[in-house]
């Protein structure tokens, strides 16, 4: 796989910890990159834990929303486990605005995720 | 909406390409700091994310990203309140009928989070009858 140019890719034991390299999720051609990026850890890589580390997000539109849903549907077909953590106060509004926060497993930070997946 | 004291106005017009909305998007948090808004603030955040949700429904949505058509943005700002216009030049929606996102059953639905978001940032959101013009405000609180 090409180096991801929208997320970073690390491992920590079994778990898949991604991160994000922009600050503001908005711009619709890298929203298609991220999605692409996020699908292939399940389809290409066959990646079974991934943990979501938002720390670096400050803004993300209801595009990057969708991408997100669009992941978790991925990983429920490949019976992965998704967990997203360190999202800022502003950001988890908006998650709790449009009630994602009861579709995905979210965790304050990612040494909780860590534990949990 | 009321007549108001208004510090700054702005009326431009963007194509209906991805990304055209950005630049404007940045003028105006720009304009809107220098009155006082704080970039800490979570209304700065709302009104980012209404402004954001609003010129891409438009772009996307409404015009279909048709090059022939534009988006007629109008912006009013003061230290203490916000005012947004935006038309598109599609045969518009019905606001009643995209379906609640926060729904149970919907919460995998791809669209509708856009309108919550503005709706639930903003202290008023209308539109026109044909449904492809939006205009929003917000009060600031903080």
């Amino acid at each position: 796989m090409a180096t991801p140019r929208r997320i970073k890719v690390n491992e920590s034991g079994k778990v898949t910890v991604v991160t994000f390299n922009d600050s503001k999720i908005i711009d619709e051609a890298e929203i298609q990159e991220f999605g692409q990026e996020l699908y292939d850890l399940v389809e290409r890589e066959d990646r079974k834990k991934i943990v979501l580390n938002f720390g670096n997000v400050e803004f993300l539109s209801s595009a990057a929303l969708g991408k997100l849903i669009g992941f978790d549907k991925r990983v429920k077909q490949h019976k992965a486990e998704l967990i997203l953590s360190n999202i800022r106060p502003e950001i988890y509004e908006v998650f709790a605005i449009t009630k994602l926060t009861k579709l995905f497993v979210i965790k304050d930070d990612e040494a909780d995720a860590l534990a949990a997946i | 909406m009321s007549e108001h004291g208004w510090s700054w106005s702005a009326e431009k017009r963007l194509p209906s390409t991805k990304g055209a909305h950005i630049p404007l998007m940045e003028e105006i948090l720009q304009q809107l700091q220098q009155l006082g808004w704080s970039r800490e603030c979570r209304d700065h955040f709302g009104i980012e994310m209404a402004l954001e949700e609003s010129l891409s429904n438009a772009i996307r949505h409404g015009n279909c990203y048709d090059t022939s058509k534009h988006v007629l943005v109008e912006c009013k700002a003061s230290p203490d309140r916000f005012w947004l216009r935006v038309t598109d030049e599609g045969n518009g929606f019905k606001p009643k009928e995209v379906p609640d996102c926060t729904a149970d059953e919907n919460l995998e639905c791809p669209g509708g989070r856009g309108l919550a978001l503005m709706k639930a940032y903003m202290t008023h959101v209308e539109y026109n009858k044909r449904g492809n013009c939006v205009t929003m405000e917000k009060t600031r609180t903080c």
